[in-house]
């Protein structure tokens, strides 16, 4: 989040442009976490389908009221000891004017809180990707809750809010390659160590049933993604939002064509789960970086973050740790790269004056930026584990193995993704219903469809 | 009479299908089946994962004959199927000792 915008001597006007831009962002952002959850749900077995899909939907309720209630407050409310806000008049968001505009910025309160709002709502979606297939809806509804008052809303004070530590060392996180990549996945994996591996890991194939629905959820991202990005900025009087926005498909473009070509020369074929999965990595990779460096500058970050990523997916096969769809190789290792690359590419011509190694400036740029990686780094991996440790141990974060392999949607929401049953036809029987009237509908066999 | 079974490429059904009408083989059956031979399948590659598919897609195709024509249906049906590459298939023919149609009642040569 960039420091304020100075427009003018007197104090900032309520400009109808950037708060009608910043409601459209908002709404992009929104799309963001439906887009995810068909981005996970393609990736998961037809079993698990639904489960994969609630536990980003169910991010959508969850955080809202929690917002509203403190979670703004603790995020952007006033400064204490650099660590957390808190403003009473943020306290369920009811003691703010209509038209009270944001300090230092044309859009009023409201506007900025709904806007990063749709941001908290997406942070605790991207770590279920790690978890798919194996964890009780109950404990993941108690573990969103209890990681975004501990972990995401301080986490974003610290980036983001007037006071926060990175914030006031000069950590440059445009749109939170920190704050929301970075920090979704360490808790990923912290929370992965603790509640460890899906039935048949590394023995059962795991082929993501549906391509079709990962692509229409990476290109929704996408789409999202400028909200994110490019509304970072909270207004439009000065280009850098656009810079952000051009950056950001420059980066997404070389990220994917990047990730394919590892693919080929790697593995013989141009995958599409390759191509959007390189995609959403360079998405990953600008968020940070995009306010800071050029289009060319953007290629590299895309180009270098691509490749990255498609090496880091295959750690977990090395390592023995079951990222099922691969938070830690996307989200960490691309947030890691995009925050790190500000040191090396930043040109101190568009967000910030701050130069990275390339452009002059040395290697104090970089020393931020790893400050600020490392630092949410090792909180939200530590702080994740124990909340999963602890959660494990009262109510129990998995499913049980029978459940676990007979599928969760099943157990866990009632429901199965897809019926089958009647494709094609089928076959006729004989009606045994009492009269046409009040003929029941034909049971269908209840049969399990798996990939 | 003989059961003649052709599990085949897909692609080719229409190619045998046209072949056997010409030869003048009246009905036929076809069942999508799935299955391998020598070739093993194929590769398929999700986030460099390899995960090894045995089992392709066919088509297998039931032709009811008489003695004296299963020879040439034999011929036929293998040259409508051949591409020469690897998974082309295999025809076979075993003896049938009935067959029986259903609207009519005929048995033998005369139900085919």
């Amino acid at each position: 989040m960039p420091p304020g915008i100075t427009l003018a001597a007197d104090a900032p006007q309520l400009s109808a442009a950037n708060t009608g831009f910043m409601l459209i962002c908002s709404a992009l952002v929104m799309l963001m976490t439906p887009a995810l959850a068909f981005f996970y749900g393609g990736m998961v077995r037809v079993k698990s389908t639904l489960n994969m899909l609630m536990m980003s939907f169910i991010s959508l309720g969850i955080v809202t009221i929690l917002w509203v209630l403190y979670g703004f407050s603790i995020a952007f409310g006033s400064d204490h000891g650099s660590l957390f806000g808190w403003s009473s008049e943020y306290v369920g968001l009811s003691d703010i004017g209509i038209t009270q505009l944001w300090p230092g910025y044309t859009i009023p309160v409201y506007v900025f809180a709904v806007f990063q709002l749709m941001f908290a709502i997406i942070t605790p979606a991207l770590i279920s990707g790690a978890l798919a297939d194996r964890v009780k809806f109950t404990a993941w509804t108690l573990f969103i809750a209890l990681w975004v008052t501990i972990v995401y809303f301080p986490v974003a004070h610290w980036v983001w809010g007037d006071g926060g530590w990175a914030f006031d060392l000069g950590v440059i996180d445009f749109a939170g390659g920190t704050a929301v990549h970075i920090n979704a996945g360490a808790a990923a994996l912290g929370v992965i160590l603790v509640i460890g591996k899906r039935v048949g890991f590394k023995k059962d194939p795991m082929r993501p049933h549906s391509l079709p629905l990962v692509m229409l959820g990476a290109g929704l991202l996408w789409f999202g993604w400028f909200g994110f990005n490019a509304g970072s900025w909270l207004g439009n009087d000065d280009g850098v939002g656009a810079v952000m926005f051009l950056n950001t498909q420059v980066a997404t473009a070389a990220a994917m064509l990047a990730w394919l070509a590892y693919e080929k020369i790697r593995h013989g074929a141009f995958t599409t789960l390759g191509a959007a999965s390189g995609a959403v990595a360079g998405l990953v990779a600008i968020t940070p970086s995009g306010g800071a460096v050029s289009p060319l500058g953007a290629i590299a970050v895309g180009a270098i973050a691509g490749v990255l990523c498609a090496m880091a997916v295959g750690l977990k096969y090395r390592f023995g740790y079951d990222d099922s769809l691969d938070v830690v190789g996307v989200h960490l290792v691309g947030g890691v790269a995009g925050s790190l690359l500000v040191g090396l590419f930043a040109t101190g011509g568009v967000q910030s004056d701050a130069k990275g190694l390339f452009y002059g400036g040395g290697l104090d740029q970089l020393g931020k930026q790893a400050a600020g990686v490392f630092g949410v780094l090792a909180y939200s991996l530590v702080v994740s584990a124990v909340l999963a440790f602890l959660i494990d141990r009262t109510m129990g974060m998995r499913v049980p193995e029978d459940d676990e392999v007979s599928g969760i949607d099943q157990v866990e929401h009632a429901e199965t993704a897809y019926d089958y049953a009647g494709a094609g036809g089928g076959t006729s029987t004989r009606s045994t219903g009492p009269s046409l009237a009040g003929r029941e509908p034909a049971a269908a066999p209840n049969k399990k469809v798996d990939a | 009479m003989k059961l003649i079974t052709a599990v085949v490429k897909p692609h080719r059904l229409d190619e045998i299908k046209e072949a056997l009408q010409a030869f003048g083989v009246h009905g036929l059956t076809v069942t999508e089946a799935s299955g391998y031979g020598r070739q093993r399948g194929h590769t398929e590659v999700y986030r460099g994962a390899e995960y090894t598919v045995d089992l392709v897609p066919k088509i297998r195709i039931e032709v009811l004959a008489e003695d004296e024509d299963v020879e040439q249906l034999l011929e036929v049906v293998v040259k409508a199927a051949r591409t020469g590459k690897i998974g082309d298939g295999k025809v076979w023919s075993v003896p049938v000792e009935t067959a029986v149609r259903v609207r009519t009642g005929e048995r033998g040569p005369d139900a085919l």
